[in-house]
């Protein structure tokens, strides 16, 4: 992962960096940033994402999305400390670039020592655990294709099939320094290949292959105060996902920080603009909707754009999402029920693309986008894009149907109507009179 | 002019809606209840505790029709809402005795389509 790997000369580079100690010593400063950055993460996936997204569903179904949320936190928790770092970061692999090896289980040898690899002046424990908060929230993020229509126990049984399979290793091939599109010369800030491509795609796959809600007469959100307050929740998260990505209480941080907050601010602007343009009234359903594809889309080139990059790819974000969700996702007649794929996947698209072209080599030297006379890194976005969109679509469609095989993914349309709070857990979110 | 008062599952509402709709009977008023019958009720559990009897969530209708419409609207109630099950609810038929539209100070028969 190039923002790792970068570390060392971007200290010697930058005066201001000069005071920090040597490489492979602690500095507290950046320790704690992550630290914190880290929390901020776990922060996106619960409660934010599930406000945001349970406040869009029928409200029979909102403890679903709020427990799926949950779950996803703490089973793919365990299951990053148990093996799952190992087998994405790990030096030496199993199979050269694209999957690490078991060396790193249980965490042995990540320890308060810096990593000689990754983040060198923070204890390799705390790289590890900011990384799980990126591996708890991408699982999490698919939620909102199959929403209102999948039993838990199938959910279960995809995200971890999911994490394993898709997740892991496209971290490997991406973030680890044995990857081979790290190796490629690709670039991924904070995760817009990592997470947001591959959730996007397999929300994707998900939403055609469960197919539609029944009884898909447009419901109206059952609690959009829920999904404001959701939509805040993850703009703030989103500092520590993407200024924390520059693994350092540092310059580069702070860019990240102020061109992940334009981008969302654009974005929200533009499809405002959209809204009042085509709907007759500004939403703030779609000023919601408009900031998270602006953050999506900024993640993958926080590192390596200026403002002016930023406002171009908030602006684009919006006005590409827009297109998807309102009228090819109509036309096309799949039920992305909360628009995971259209949001998160075309956003996340369209960042790691236009980091390609929007890369200013002041902000990370080396790093050269298109306008700025040079063309690889933007062959190189593509290539990396395509790949992992093509391994997540083929993965994701043989992982959900083996667990239709075996488990059924789907409820049955009874259970569908009574909701999936009373069925799948026996409580319900609201009372009505007690 | 009759009062057709009925409770049905909350989940068949679609259903029930739609062969309303069928039949040409668009005024309904819907609201959220809660009451259980003979069987008094689900067995809920927070942590670990049962709660028996429960108050169930049901759906009332009311729908206040001209004479000739109550039989279609009674049968179109039991075809969407009908499932065999315990639970699916009663439908209460009661007379009328007038029915005034606001907006044009109309009453009576007129007053209800």
């Amino acid at each position: 992962m190039d923002k790792k790997k970068l570390l060392i000369p971007f200290a010697l580079i930058i005066p201001v960096l000069a005071f920090s100690q040597d490489a492979n010593t602690i500095d507290t400063g950046n320790t704690a940033w992550v630290l914190i950055s880290t929390a901020l993460v776990m922060f996106m996936t619960v409660p934010a994402l599930g406000l945001f997204y349970g406040g869009l569903v029928k409200r029979k179904n909102v403890l679903n999305i709020l427990m799926q949320s949950f779950i996803s936190l703490a089973l793919i928790s365990i299951l990053w400390v148990v093996v799952g770092y190992s087998l994405a970061f790990s030096k030496t692999s199993l199979l050269g670039g694209f999957i690490g090896d078991f060396k790193w289980m249980f965490l042995t040898g990540v320890g308060s020592l810096p990593s000689d690899v990754y983040a060198v002046t923070i204890p390799h424990s705390t790289f590890m655990i900011y990384q799980a908060m990126f591996a708890v929230i991408t699982p999490a993020l698919i939620i909102g294709a199959f929403a209102e229509r999948m039993k838990f126990s199938s959910f279960l049984a995809f995200i971890t099939a999911w994490f394993f399979l898709v997740y892991v290793p496209v971290t490997h091939w991406v973030w680890s320094v044995d990857g081979f599109l790290a190796k490629l010369g690709a670039v991924d800030f904070a995760g817009g290949i990592v997470v947001h491509v591959t959730a996007g795609i397999a929300s994707l796959v998900v939403a055609i292959m469960i197919g539609k809600r029944s009884n898909l007469r447009p419901t109206p959100p059952h609690n959009l105060t829920y999904t404001m307050i959701g939509a805040a929740m993850l703009w703030f998260g989103w500092f520590g996902f993407n200024a924390g990505s520059a693994l350092g209480a540092n310059g580069l941080a702070s860019n990240a920080f102020i061109v992940t907050n334009t981008s969302a601010s654009m974005a929200t602007l533009v499809w405002l603009a959209l809204d009042w343009i085509f709907n007759k009234k500004p939403t703030m359903l779609g000023s919601a909707t408009g900031a998270i594809a602006g953050l999506a889309s900024i993640t993958p080139a926080a590192g390596f754009v200026g403002i002016g990059g930023a406002m171009i790819i908030g602006a684009i974000s919006s006005l590409v999402c827009y297109y998807m969700v309102v009228i090819v996702k109509n036309k096309l007649g799949y039920d992305d029920a909360l628009d995971a794929f259209g949001v998160h996947g075309v956003g996340g698209i369209i960042g790691s693309i236009g980091v390609g072209i929007f890369a200013n080599p002041s902000i990370q030297s080396g790093y050269k986008g298109l306008i700025y006379g040079d063309g690889k890194l933007l062959l190189n976005q593509f290539i990396a894009v395509g790949i992992v969109i093509l391994y997540t679509l083929l993965v994701t469609v043989i992982i959900y149907k083996v667990i239709d095989l075996l488990l059924g993914v789907r409820v049955d349309v009874k259970t569908e109507a009574i909701g999936l709070d009373m069925t799948q857990h026996n409580e319900r979110g609201y009372t009505v009179i007690e | 002019m009759k009062m057709i008062m009925a409770i049905i599952q909350p989940y068949r509402l679609e259903e029930v809606k739609d062969a309303l709709y069928s039949i040409d009977i668009n005024l309904i008023t819907v609201s959220e209840v809660l009451g259980h019958g003979r069987q008094k009720g689900v067995t809920e559990v927070y942590r670990g505790v049962r709660e028996n009897g429960n108050l169930l969530r049901k759906i009332r209708l009311d729908i206040a029709v001209n004479d000739e419409f109550v039989e279609p609207a009674i049968q179109a109630i039991i075809k969407g809402a009908k499932t065999g099950e315990l639970g699916d609810g009663k439908i209460f038929v009661y007379d009328l005795k007038e029915c005034v539209r606001i907006r044009t100070e109309e009453r009576g028969s007129i007053a209800i389509g």
